[in-house]
């Protein structure tokens, strides 16, 4: 559990950060929260020869609602997420799955940017965006763009910004219809086994864990948007997924807890 | 003997703060990485990635450029270093195979994490940058993982010893009598059960440092053990340096849970190493390195028959285990399946007894004692089974635990498997047990959920046990061939100023001694607890001891310090009987002052007789100033706590998922010293077992790799996981020893496995499911259920 030697430098604007990756090049990494990417050092899986630390970028701290806009900063903490009153009424679903990420400690470190660049299928605020049909906001040496988040996961933690990019916002949709998340783990801290998001009245439904990157659960979307009930949308939860089996569960018992589970999220969020 | 009918000072009884709590707590107390070592060299063990290969080359070139790096030495370099190969002191059989395990492995690696070569630098960080450096060429070889396949011997992992079975233990007093009873018997119950293995996982890893004195060839050793005099005698025999120059010091230590209960490798290593390079070495151990390279716990398929007549009443217990050693034997390995071996009839009146265990070599890391070790193996077998037993009766799992229970007037009773003992009386723990469980309620709930159809369904489980603690009368320890006693010293100083010292050699590890045996000399001497010290851990300050294991700390130790106490006790009233003028015998010694008893008035404080005592001016002729006693105890019997707990559990059919909803415990540990401690010990000992039941698993593929090496993966619960205990306990002293305790320890951990998985069978009984095996995960309890109902996903 002892990293590789690394370099490190602490940025206090985007501006800075875009050079300092410019200057870096490929041996750099963004380091926000450093939940993902410091474990990975301990076990030497990563690397990098040089840190950079964006955590303390005041500028991507915040969320503010416009109009039907709900826009956070990148460096915005899941903890934030989870106690900001605003989020709370513009769009509970998000405040709610950032409560049940990891645990306090890291819910106080990690961020919703650095949660969604690491791209990982198993966490839980990649699907909750991809749900609500949010939209990512990239900086680069060319200016920024936004990326729908439908066509920000493009792998097993891979993601379409480029390398020479970094995540500094998030938007969502405002979005107060019913909601629900159905986490599924072994104990409170754990990643999900199998989640299942739903987010305003069925518009959208995501799965947590049940292929390499996280998933619009389209079948169910399609089933309710043709008005099926929650039970009979829920029966295609795995449809055209391809989950990984691991210690906890195998591909099967996934696909079964997907349709366990988004059944409960469609009942939950008020569907019959 | 009598148990003394204390408390007499009011103090013992009380539940009472932990006195170590706050330093532990605030980070204050000192854990071995917080120790400061200037000059220290940093080890690093580069460990074999393969659970059999021969070691063809090592290539350390790479790693001796690495900056910082001061020395690379593989087993070959240091073959001359040892003294003796890693020791195992509990040799159970006349013709027990043992395999040499030398601290660094030569020319094969038999488990992933068996240490191939060591990497000597300035600093941790180096160290671990110059073991990516060092290539070993391996030869793989087939790797012998379930117990089954190793006791088939296809693959021999020891080829000097021919075979993979270590050893047969068989305990069979009457071999015709159990023949017949079976042979006879109106219900004859088999069943076998799996211990999956278990990583003891302690909130501090391991960690050792060795700190030379070059010119007076002094040694002393640090390490994050349970036994630092254990340790002292051995790593003085392994690494060749003479007994009277090691010093063991145990800093704070980090929980334990029997897995700091060995003489390790990296130990031996660090004592080698500062040896050679005559500078302090230390090595720390990471949390995944701990997975593969501390022991783990468990791993036993037993099968368990009883012979019961048309009531239920049992005739006969037989019990035969196949036990996994892991590659080799550490200090107690071959000792852990013999710990339960006289246990597997529970607390049940059976005339006929029979047990063998054969214990086998796997490529897998070795198994030791693990919270309860044998114990909780043993009262899983016969509590499992006595559900079974029930079912074919058609009773009641609590009326058939009532039929057979040991009947209080039969104490101290013989067991069928030897022992005796020493006292018991079983039937109003259950009682109390099914009171706070609110049974009769809950088992009604239970059929109206199941006439109702509902998916999530509720189980209750019963667990009563009986255990064996104290370890241990030193002359039953001669006769399990184990290479030590089972007694404990202590010595108790009172201070001219009135302070008192006291010296265990029951070594703590997160027990709560210094609060407990405080509160014994306070309670006899009418002082303060906190003015009484408890000095331990330190072979320099408490040269004699046991240390902790097997709860064993109160029943032993405590007793030691009880019997010191009385003794300075009777030291000081000779000089208070000198300074009053009267008889010794006369004088009683209450809330700190002795007076003469029926003679008001005439009385002297203990701090000015502990004053006298100091400056000796006016002694009675013949006495030796100061006040100290020391006394070695060793038991003449093993205490025996038992008790009932009872696990309410709700599962989700749709997912398997199981949660304990209620849980009720009554245990007798006879009398307490302090229930804070008590309680503390059973709330934690209770969630410990439910981890067996429903999470832990040191899960290995078939290459021996393990595939839960960090707490991502093996799943320790958490505080999220706990639930509200409802705790109680009944008291029925010891007649073992003075005070009349009997041990705490491990009583939850034994208890709570079989209550939780039979309460988890009891759930799912009407759909068709009949077993489970451990951990219950949602996964393979929705799988038993698919399976129940014919195949339907």
């Amino acid at each position: 559990m002892i990293p590789a030697a690394v370099g490190y430098t602490r940025v206090d604007s985007t501006e800075a950060a875009l050079a300092a990756l410019a200057e870096h090049g490929d041996e750099a990494k963004l380091l926000a929260g450093g939940q993902s990417l410091i474990p990975l050092m301990r076990l030497r899986l990563a690397a990098p020869s040089m840190l950079i630390d964006v955590a303390g970028i005041a500028e991507l701290s915040g969320i503010s609602v416009v109009g039907d806009t709900v826009s956070i900063g990148a460096m915005t903490t899941h903890s934030a997420l989870e106690h900001s009153g605003e989020l709370a009424e513009a769009c509970p679903l998000l405040a709610h799955v950032a409560s049940v990420v990891g645990d306090p400690a890291i819910r106080h470190r990690g961020t919703l940017g650095g949660s969604l660049a690491h791209a990982d299928p198993a966490s839980d605020l990649p699907a909750a965006v991809l749900a609500l049909g949010g939209t990512l906001v990239a900086s680069g040496s060319n200016g920024s763009r936004e990326i729908a988040a439908t066509e920000f996961f493009t792998g097993f933690l891979e993601s379409a910004l480029g390398a020479d990019e970094m995540l500094t916002g998030i938007k969502v949709p405002v979005s107060t219809g019913g909601w629900s998340y159905q986490k599924f783990n072994r104990r409170a801290q754990d990643w999900a086994i199998v989640g299942a998001m739903v987010a305003e009245g069925g518009a959208g439904v995501a799965l947590v864990n049940m292929g390499a990157t996280p998933l619009r659960a389209s079948a169910v979307e399609s089933a309710l948007a043709g008005g099926a009930s929650s039970v009979e949308a829920a029966a295609s939860a795995a449809e055209g997924t391809e989950p990984s089996s691991d210690n906890n569960g195998d591909a099967a018992y996934r696909k079964h807890l997907a349709q366990v589970l988004t059944g409960r999220a469609l009942r939950d969020a008020g569907m019959e | 003997m009598t148990v003394t009918d204390n408390p007499t000072g009011g103090i013992i009884g009380q539940a009472r703060l932990r006195k170590e709590d706050p330093a532990l707590l605030t980070g204050e107390a000192k854990f071995m990485d917080d120790l400061v070592l200037p000059g220290a060299l940093w080890v690093h063990c580069v460990r074999s990635p393969h659970a059999h290969a021969t070691i063809d080359n090592i290539d350390t070139s790479a790693a001796l450029a690495t900056e910082g790096v001061e020395a690379v030495y593989t087993g070959a370099d240091l073959a001359e270093d040892w003294a003796g190969p890693l020791p195992c002191a509990w040799p159970v059989t006349e013709d027990m195979k043992s395999p040499e395990y030398w601290p660094v492995a030569q020319g094969k690696a038999c488990h992933v994490g068996d240490i191939v070569a060591v990497v000597v630098a300035s600093s941790r960080y180096a160290s671990v940058d110059g073991a990516e450096g060092v290539v070993v060429d391996y030869s793989t070889l087939p790797a012998v993982i379930s117990i089954e396949d190793a006791e088939s011997d296809q693959v021999v992992i020891h080829e000097a010893l021919g075979t993979n079975v270590s050893y047969e233990w068989p305990l069979i007093p009457n071999p015709e009598g159990v023949e017949a009873a079976f042979a006879e018997a109106a219900h004859h119950i088999t069943e076998t059960y799996v211990h999956q293995r278990l990583i003891p996982a302690p909130m501090e890893p391991r960690g050792v440092a060795a700190v030379p004195s070059p010119h007076n060839g002094d040694m002393t050793l640090y390490s994050s053990t349970q036994i630092p005099h254990i340790l002292k005698v051995m790593a003085a025999l392994t690494a060749g340096i003479p007994e009277h120059k090691m010093r063991v010091i145990a800093p704070a230590v980090g929980g334990g849970f029997g897995c700091k209960l060995g003489v390790y490798a990296e130990e031996i290593i660090c004592l080698a190493l500062a040896l050679r390079h005559g500078v302090p070495v230390r090595w720390t151990e990471g949390r995944t390195e701990a997975a593969t390279a501390t022991i783990q716990g468990r791993a036993q398929r037993q099968t368990i028959e009883l012979a019961a007549d048309e009531n239920g009443k049992l005739l006969a217990v037989r019990a035969t285990l196949l036990a996994d050693m892991g590659a080799y034997l550490q200090l107690i390995t071959p000792g852990v399946p013999l710990l339960g071996a006289f246990l597997f009839h529970g607390l049940y009146d059976v005339p006929l007894y029979s047990f063998t265990c054969k214990s086998v070599f796997t490529n897998l890391t070795p198994t030791e004692a693990y919270r309860g070790a044998g114990r909780p193996e043993a009262t899983y077998a016969i509590e499992r089974a006595m559900d079974v037993l029930a079912l074919a009766i058609g009773v009641g799992p609590d009326e058939i635990r009532s039929l057979n229970f040991i009947p209080t007037e039969k104490f101290p009773y013989d067991s069928p498997a030897g022992l005796v003992f020493d006292s018991g009386d079983y039937q109003p723990a259950l009682d109390r047990a099914k009171e706070l469980i609110n049974w009769d309620a809950r088992r009604a709930e239970q059929a109206e959920r199941q006439a109702a159809g509902a998916k999530t369904h509720l189980g209750l489980g019963i667990s009563t046990y009986v255990e064996m603690c104290g370890l241990a009368p030193s002359r039953v320890l001669a006769s399990l061939n184990y290479g030590a006693g089972g007694w404990e010293s202590a010595t108790v100083r009172i201070l001219p100023t009135c302070k008192i010292q006291v010296v265990t050699g029951a070594t703590p590890h997160g027990q709560g001694h210094e609060t407990a045996w405080s509160m014994i000399v306070a309670d006899r001497l009418g002082v303060d607890p906190d003015d009484v010290e408890v000095l331990h851990s330190d072979t320099a300050i408490s040269p004699l001891g046991l240390d902790t294991y097997g709860s064993r700390s109160l029943s032993v130790g405590g007793t030691a310090i009880w019997m010191a106490t009385e003794r300075v006790v009777e030291k000081a009233s000779q000089i208070a009987a000198h300074m009053l003028e009267a008889n010794a015998e006369d004088l009683e010694l209450a809330n700190g002052v002795f007076n003469v008893k029926g003679t008001p008035g005439a009385e002297v404080p203990l701090a000015e007789v502990a004053f006298a005592a100091f400056t000796a001016h006016d002694l009675p002729e013949g006495l030796e100033p100061n006040l100290q006693a020391e006394v070695t105890w060793d038991p003449p019997n093993f205490t025996f706590p038992f008790g009932a707990h009872i696990a309410l559990v709700e599962i989700d059919e749709e997912t398997g998922e199981v949660e304990v909803i209620d849980y009720a415990a009554v245990d007798d540990c006879g009398n307490q010293i302090n229930p804070m401690i008590v309680e503390g010990q059973v709330h934690g000992g209770i969630v410990q077992g439910i981890g067996q039941a429903l999470w832990e698993e040191a899960i290995y593929d078939e290459d021996g790799q393990c595939r839960s090496t960090n707490l991502g993966d093996y799943l320790v619960p958490s505080a999220a996981e706990t639930i509200d205990m409802k705790l109680d306990h009944t008291v029925t002293p010891s007649p073992t020893n003075p005070l009349g305790v009997k041990g705490i320890g491990e009583a939850g951990t034994i208890a709570s496995t079989p209550a939780v998985m039979n309460a988890v069978v009891d759930a799912l009984r009407h759909l068709g499911v009949t077993e489970m095996a451990m951990p219950a995960s949602p996964m393979r309890v929705r799988r038993s259920i698919e399976n129940a109902q014919g195949g339907a996903a």
